[in-house]
């Protein structure tokens, strides 16, 4: 697939703010267990403002993707069937829930823990809305596969939570140790559930091949026309274009921004207690997750490009 | 689920459009199919194929479909032009000028040189199919120097089968898939019958007929052919001679066929002492009239075993033996001469030469000689034959044959094709049932009876022609040459050095102007040919020439007239150009007179009526003839009294007849006063009306009794006379033999009286002029350095585009965009050239830059590429970076319209040394890589070219297309 | 229930592109129009087309075809472009099988596209509405059209009537009584997309010759005496036995 900035920031926000989302509704269910020591009033309604703007940015990006953005609002019709209409749905859901936990907080209401919940829940939905958008496509046999919502899941809690860490250390904040000790889990939980797609991937037999996409059993066939000259959506929108070697250039960019250089950001940012190495973890992990999405869409061969091999 | 909002069925786009619907025929190749077309308030809204056309019956084809975007493009041409003063050929530099003073400069200009010597204009005209006017204008003006492309494009085809069988296949006629069982396609990638040939294909496949091709790249047709044949580019003619050697050997020829309707069994006399020596014995020698074969020839009968004259009721005659006859002259049948000489033509021997295996070679005259023998058809339907025997029966011999302009475009291809007629007639497939059928005013008497004037004394002042441009030479007396045997026509037609040539060397015009050989002219008028591109061999250097001034700094061809709809390479080298209409926006007719529509059931001629109007201040080509003729006051088109005769191109079409109250004239349907009569007729003043209500057709069906067989038919033949069709009702038997190329052997030889060659061409019209079909290297062949040049490069029609004039289409030139050299996968990786590299293609006469694509389905010994995707920068309204010319490329460059000039400095067309035929596909190459640090870009480049005033004048130009037909936009 | 579709024959297609223009041409004008065409004059054009026809080589020389290969939406019985377009501008029509989209509602997302495992989905970029073949539905059902051109419009062009049309639900349809005798195949079975359009493969036809059949008695040779047989002097059993 040919990689769409406006759907790498949506997946990549989306799922930062949903993983902050989640950092900051666990320390409050810990600090309500007595398991932690409470953060200040406005670390809440500050995070949730965070994850707010992270999701609104999200969604503003998602908007470059549409051809028609002002009839977005249709978009929700197709719940029973379209997991993107789940999305369209569970998105502001979710966001509603995150401004409405971070307002009661503000406004020091009770039951800020029962928001919490219900955004929890949301949030998880969204998690599983975002995934299955791609998982659910059978024929895009990278995406098809539970890993994916694994992933989804993993990768935003880890930038999620390292941006709560980097964001409790800035402010002073107790609770950095354990906050730090949580984005590197799921850092490393990231890393393996990712190389372990990558390694699925690596393995992948395409089910489909041109002796099935043109229906001619036949070992040797070679498109010699697509039937256009000058490109067409189809080869725009699912090919990268780009050499295999820039593609592997990118995988262990990613690997390496997204998850080593995060964990030794992390685990340096706690030794010498510097919050500047913490916003720095987040900052480079984020850019790697921006790398990691983006090879997520370009790893992924589509069976059309099966019809879209040669010109001439 | 809700209801759609855009439900496509409940919107009417039509409502309160003014909606209409006209028929007309597709002018976006010569098919010429019938169509219809949907207006929108005026805009071209769908153009459909007509089903109730005879051609095409409702289908059409991609070009066809794409017509909106020709008639909307941005490449139109909608203001006469006059080069800018100052401003070279070739720049593109024009200022607008009125028809007024347009039609001032021509009447002024082309009066002078009718007035002094009407040779020095000169009028060619490309892909038209209105020979019949420009024709009639040019022998009424006065000039022998008048063409159309048949010469360059497939003359060939036409001169080798209408000198054997009295028809062709082009749109002479063709292959009766309806009836064959076995299909042989040799050298044909798309062809003129396009529409009607893809019909009958799929139909004959459906009918589980078997499909063969014969081609060094299976492409288009030969896609879904049962069996692909590669073969080596040129070496055709070792193959049908290999046939034929096969299927005489096993005796699986039609004997009876040969007998009765060919010359197969007439004597030859075999006496080298003779004056008459290789041509056939006559028993009485009247001097002969007309141009028909006289029946006054000898068989040998094999009762009375003595020669007697032949279609003697009763009589059998030999077809193999040596006689002599009583006066001691010893006399072969024709056919002994035939097996005597393909005797040395084994399969073994073509296989050498062809690349294909010996045992194919001899399946394949195996399946063509046993299915034409066992699968014989037999329709109930009498007719009677020319000698008065009468037929119960119509009968045929299902194998089929189709071919084209890979046999003709060859220098050796008139002896090819000879051959293939041969193979034909020894089949017993000549207009009968699942073999070749004719297509009426086919067939003809062999040779035609159109003549050119036979020298100089033809072309006189303010004089039309003594004589038609064109004609069918029947011996060297024929020839359009002057005392000392050189040429009167500037493409030297007629000549010893090509005489055949019914067409005219259209390519060799411009070179031969240019160099002053045989002579200099002043003025010459293309019309629809785009000589500075695609129509042009050797095209950088003919640009070169097309700018080229002399000592005095003028033009070396001091004036050129181009008369175009679009802004192609050629109207740059313009001095004035005239902006002609679209087929959309004109009245046209596909004559009798000229290369009508016709089917195998019978004649068809059909029309053009505008359906817009002009775009700008387009006007017909015909109509600026009509204007030109009148004020030229050539006597067709003027009045006793110097008046104008006609009113405009309808009102010519409908008056005009070939001689005064001939009753013949351009159209042949509802003729005579009310339209109640056809072929011949007076003027019927309501004829254009008549076809319009006919989906502009006439179609006369023939009765079945003559629908067959028609060489010998006579009842068709006396209803072709009746009907003036033809003057004679004489049978036209195959020349297996011919003693037409036998008499101009004689006459190189010296042994007759009549004209004779220069001495410098003797040996060549000797050895070329064989009255038998032998096989010979291309002559460029013979002449290339074989080590250097391996490879033989030819061009590919592609079915979506029809020649340059479709890359000025939005739809189409996004099918292609542009073009790669195709090359065997084996012999590309041999080379050094990977799949989708820059490469180069190279010939001793020049060479080209290219992409390569790797291929299996090109004999390895062969490249190829579509022929004219490659465009100038900046031609046809196209961006000056557009792929056409960047990455696209004309493979014409590599071509030479000349063989090397011998040791004398003489120089000769690289054409066929019979027919004048353009030999495109004899060219040798080598490729090669090309290196790493070389421009990503086709070679060669010229110029961006811009545009012209007027070019497209309401089309804005811009990064989207968005075309709705009609006010309501979408 | 009726589901409408076309059966290309891969047997007959020449690959003239017929079906390809004259699907352009009647669809700009028409309820799915205009079918925008970018740099349509410079470099790289590139448009909006329904119907497109690729070319492959299958085999390698000598025995190699050309195989021209016709592509347009296949109508799937269980379209998986359907359920995942959120607007539901993506839809099936019940009463005859018809994938459409509903122009209006698309928002151009694009993942009805990505959810096509067959590349016949193209955005209209510059409308910015995803598009594709409607079974020229504006034609086959308009009653102003003469009930024989009630057809889409590819399917009228195609000169080798390479293109059937039918309710493949209908046993008794030309399209039905095609995939039954021609072996009709779809495309990728292996994702269960159930293609209502099928294509007809390549059918060979071939010559069987006996040996007996190439020499027979009304062989002309004879006739004119001249089949191959032994001279009076050439050697034979008579000059070399005595019985
Ligand atoms: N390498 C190579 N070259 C070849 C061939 C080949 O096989 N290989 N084939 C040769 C053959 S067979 C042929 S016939 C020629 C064809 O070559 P041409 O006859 O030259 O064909 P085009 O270049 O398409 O068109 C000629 C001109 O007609 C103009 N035209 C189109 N429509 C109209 C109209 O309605 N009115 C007027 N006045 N002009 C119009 C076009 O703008 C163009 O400039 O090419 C020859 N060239
Ligand atoms: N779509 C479309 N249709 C056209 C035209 C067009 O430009 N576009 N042009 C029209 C014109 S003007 C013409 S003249 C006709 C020409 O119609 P065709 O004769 O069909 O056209 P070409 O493409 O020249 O085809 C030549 C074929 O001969 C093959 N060939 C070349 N050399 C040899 C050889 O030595 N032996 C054999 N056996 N095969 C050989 C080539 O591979 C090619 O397939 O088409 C007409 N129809
Ligand atoms: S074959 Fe030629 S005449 Fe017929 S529709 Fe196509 S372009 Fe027109
Ligand atoms: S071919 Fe593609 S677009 Fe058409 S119905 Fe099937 S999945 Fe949908
Ligand atoms: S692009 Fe349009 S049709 Fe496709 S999924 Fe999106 S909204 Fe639906
Ligand atoms: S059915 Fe209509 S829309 Fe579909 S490909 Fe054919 S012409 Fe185009
Ligand atoms: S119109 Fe028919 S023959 Fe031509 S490409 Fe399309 S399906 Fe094939
Ligand atoms: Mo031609």
């Amino acid at each position: 697939m040919n990689p769409a900035f406006s759907v790498i920031f949506l997946t990549t926000l989306l799922g930062t703010g949903q993983g902050l989302f989640l950092a900051l509704f666990v320390i409050e269910a810990r600090v309500a267990a007595g398991l932690l020591a409470a953060p200040s009033a406005a670390f809440y309604p500050l995070g949730a403002a965070i994850v707010v703007l992270l999701l609104a940015t999200g969604l503003l990006a998602s908007f470059f993707h549409l051809g028609h953005p002002e009839r977005a609002w249709r978009a929700a019709a197709m719940w029973r069937t379209s997991w993107l209409s789940r999305e369209v749905i569970a998105l502001p859901a979710f966001m509603a829930a995150a401004a409405v936990y971070g307002w009661a907080h503000w406004q020091g209401w009770q039951g800020t823990l029962l928001i919490g919940v219900a955004g929890a829940v949301l949030c998880l939905l969204l998690f599983l809305c975002t995934a299955m958008i791609y998982a659910c496509i059978k024929f895009l046999q990278e995406w098809a596969t539970p890993l994916t919502l694994v992933n989804f899941m993993l990768l935003g809690c880890a930038s999620g939570v390292t941006l709560a860490a980097a964001l409790a250390a800035l402010r002073g904040e107790p609770n950095v140790p354990e906050l730090a000790a949580w984005a590197a889990a799921f850092t490393v939980a990231g890393l393996v559930a990712r190389l372990a797609s990558l390694w699925r991937n690596a393995r992948l037999k395409p089910r489909s091949n041109l002796q099935t996409a043109i229906g001619i059993k036949h070992p040797r066939i070679v498109q010699k026309a697509q039937g256009f000259m000058g490109g067409s959506f189809n080869t725009r929108e699912f090919f990268h274009g780009r050499a295999p070697g820039t593609l592997r250039s990118v995988k262990w960019l990613f690997i390496a921004a997204a998850f080593l250089l995060p964990l030794a950001l992390l685990a340096a940012g706690m030794a010498v207690d510097s919050p500047a190495l913490l916003a720095a973890a987040f900052a480079v992990q984020y850019a790697g997750l921006v790398a990691e999405r983006w090879f997520f869409f370009a790893q992924a061969n589509h069976p059309q490009n099966l019809y879209y091999q040669a010109v001439s | 689920m809700s209801n759609p909002v855009h439900d496509p069925l409940s919107k009417d786009l039509d409502a309160g459009s003014r909606i209409e619907v006209k028929n007309t025929t597709c002018y976006m190749c010569a098919c010429r199919c019938g169509i219809r077309v949907t207006l929108r308030d005026g805009e071209v809204r769908y153009i459909q194929g007509n089903p109730d056309h005879p051609l095409n019956k409702g289908v059409i084809c991609a070009k066809g479909s794409s017509g909106i975007m020709k008639q909307y493009s941005p490449a139109r041409l909608t203001k006469p032009l006059l080069r800018k003063p100052g401003a070279a050929r070739g720049d593109n530099a024009f200022e607008e000028i009125s028809w007024d003073k347009a039609f001032g400069i021509m009447e002024e200009r082309l009066g002078e040189i009718r007035a002094t010597d009407p040779k020095k204009f000169a009028l060619f005209t490309g892909r038209d199919q209105m020979q019949a006017l420009t024709g009639l204008f040019a022998k009424q003006y006065g000039t022998p120097n008048y063409a159309a492309h048949g010469g360059f494009c497939s003359v060939n085809m036409a001169a080798g089968m209408i000198y054997t069988i009295g028809g062709s296949f082009w749109e002479f006629g063709g292959p009766d898939l309806d009836r064959a069982k076995l299909f042989v396609m040799i050298g044909t990638a798309e062809d003129h019958h396009s529409n009607p040939l893809k019909m009958a294909l799929s139909k004959f496949k459906r009918q589980g007929g078997k499909f063969i091709s014969i081609n060094p790249v299976r492409t288009g047709y030969s896609a879904i052919a049962d069996e692909w044949i590669p073969i080596k580019p040129g070496t055709d003619g070792a193959l049908f001679l290999a046939l034929i050697s096969e299927i005489i050997t096993q005796g699986l020829y039609d004997r009876d066929f040969l007998v009765q309707y060919s010359n197969a069994a007439e004597l030859v006399n075999m006496d080298p002492a003779s004056s008459e020596y290789g041509m056939l014995v006559r028993f009485e020698v009247p001097p002969e009239e007309g141009c028909f074969d006289p029946q006054n020839k000898l068989w040998w009968d094999r009762e009375l075993n003595k020669a007697i004259s032949t279609h003697t009721p009763g009589a059998d005659p030999y077809l193999l033996g040596e006689f002599t006859l009583d006066d001691g002259t010893p006399v072969k049948p024709a056919f002994q001469l035939l097996v005597d000489r393909v005797r040395q033509y084994s399969a073994d021997w073509a296989s050498k030469i062809t690349g294909i295996p010996t045992a194919t070679i001899k399946r394949l005259a195996h399946e063509m000689g046993i299915t034409a023998r066992d699968e014989k058809i037999e329709l109930p339907i009498p007719w009677t034959d020319a000698w008065g025997n009468e037929h119960e029966s119509v009968t045929g011999n299902p194998v089929a044959f189709h071919a084209m302009r890979g046999l003709a475009a060859h220098s050796n291809g008139f002896q090819t094709i000879r051959a293939l007629s041969i193979l034909m007639s020894i089949l017993g497939t000549i207009d009968r049932p699942g073999g070749f059928r004719h297509k009426a005013p086919f067939p003809r008497p062999i040779p035609p009876c159109a003549k050119t004037p036979s020298g100089p004394q033809g072309v006189q002042p303010n004089t039309p022609l003594d004589g038609m441009p064109l004609g069918w030479p029947a011996d060297p007396d024929d020839l359009f040459v002057d005392e000392r045997g050189e040429p009167v026509r500037i493409d030297k037609a007629f000549s010893w050095e090509y005489p055949l040539s019914v067409h005219g060397l259209m390519h060799n015009a411009i070179t031969n102007a240019w160099r002053g050989d045989p002579y200099k002219i002043d003025t010459l008028l293309i019309f629809m040919a785009n000589m500075a591109w695609n129509s042009s061999m050797n095209t950088s250097e003919v640009r070169k020439m097309l700018n080229d001034k002399d000592e005095n700094g003028e033009y070396k061809i001091p004036f050129l007239i181009v008369a175009d709809a679009f802004q192609s390479e050629m109207v740059a080298y313009a001095d004035l150009v005239l902006p002609d209409t679209t087929y959309l926006e004109r009245h046209d007719c596909m004559s009798m007179l000229d290369r009508p529509i016709s089917e195998y059931d019978g004649p068809v001629d059909s029309v053009r009526i505008p359906v817009v109007p002009p775009t700008g201040q387009c006007k017909p080509f015909q109509e600026v003839l009509i204007e030109l003729g009148s004020r030229l006051k050539l006597p067709a088109f003027t009045r006793e009294d110097g008046n104008r005769k006609f009113r405009d191109y309808p009102d010519f079409v409908v008056n005009y007849e070939t001689t005064p109250g001939s009753g013949i004239g351009f159209l042949a349907g509802w003729r005579g006063k009310g339209g109640e009569k056809f072929m011949q007729g007076e003027p019927n003043p309501r004829q254009w009306e008549m076809y319009e209500k006919n989906n502009c057709v006439f179609h006369y069906e023939l009765p079945r009794s003559y629908q067959y067989m028609r060489n010998w038919n006579q009842g068709y033949l006396e209803w072709a006379k009746r009907h003036s069709l033809t003057r004679y009702a004489e049978p036209i038997n195959v020349h297996i033999y011919s003693e037409v190329l036998q008499k101009f052997r004689l006459a190189a030889q010296g042994k007759s009286d009549g004209k004779q060659p220069p001495e410098r061409l003797r040996k060549r019209v000797e050895t070329h002029f064989d009255p038998l079909p032998f096989y010979s290297q291309p002559l460029e062949s013979q002449v290339s350095d074989l080590h250097r040049y391996p490879l033989n490069a030819i061009t590919q029609r592609p079915m979506a585009m029809y020649h340059s004039w479709d890359s000025q289409n939005a739809w189409l030139r996004q099918i292609h965009t542009y073009n790669f050299l195709y090359v065997n996968s084996r012999t590309a990786r041999e080379a050094g050239i990977d799949d989708g590299a820059w490469m180069w293609v190279e010939s001793m006469h020049g060479k080209v830059r290219c992409l390569c694509r790797h291929s299996e389905t090109v004999e390895p010994g062969t490249v190829w590429t579509w022929n004219a995707i490659g465009k100038a920068s900046g031609a046809w309204g196209l961006d000056s970076d557009a792929n056409e010319s960047q990455q696209g490329f004309l493979l014409n460059h590599v071509i030479s319209e000349e063989l090397p000039p011998s040791a004398d400095g003489d120089h000769i067309s690289n054409s066929d040394p019979v027919t004048g035929q353009a030999g495109w596909y004899d060219v040798h190459v080598r490729i090669y890589p090309a290196d790493a640090g070389e421009p990503a870009q086709t070679f060669p480049q010229f110029d961006p070219l811009h545009e012209v005033p007027g070019q497209a004048q309401e089309k804005k130009r811009g990064r989207w297309l968005t075309y709705f037909a009609g006010r309501r936009k979408a | 229930m009726k589901q409408l579709a076309l059966v290309i024959d891969l047997n007959v297609c020449v690959g003239c592109h017929a079906c390809v223009t004259s699907c352009k041409e009647w669809n700009t004008s028409g309820t799915a129009g205009y079918m925008a065409d970018m740099n349509p004059f410079s470099r790289d054009p590139t448009g909006t087309f329904f119907n497109r026809v690729q070319t492959f080589e299958v085999g390698a020389f000598p025995n190699a075809e050309t195989v021209h290969f016709p592509k347009s939406c296949l109508h799937c019985e269980d379209p998986p472009c359907v359920p995942v377009c959120p607007t539901g501008a993506s839809y099936k029509r019940d009463e005859d099988g018809i994938v459409l989209v509903d122009y209006d509602k698309c928002i151009g997302c694009k993942y009805c596209s990505w959810a096509c495992p067959y590349g016949v989905r193209e955005l209209d970029e510059h409308q910015k509405v995803m598009k594709k073949c409607t079974l020229c539905v504006d034609r086959i059902y308009d009653a102003k059209l003469p009930e024989a051109e009630r057809k889409p419009a590819c399917v009228l062009a195609c000169p080798t009537s390479a293109r059937l049309y039918g309710d493949i639900h209908d046993e008794e349809s030309v399209v039905s009584k095609a995939i039954r005798e021609a072996a009709g195949y779809t495309l990728m079975p292996e994702w269960g997309t159930q293609p209502a359009n099928h294509y007809l493969p390549r059918r060979k036809t071939e010559m069987r010759i006996h040996e007996d059949e190439l020499e027979r008695a009304d062989n002309p040779l004879k006739i004119d005496g001249r089949l191959p047989k032994p001279g009076v002097r050439d050697p034979s059993l008579d000059d070399v036995t005595s019985w």
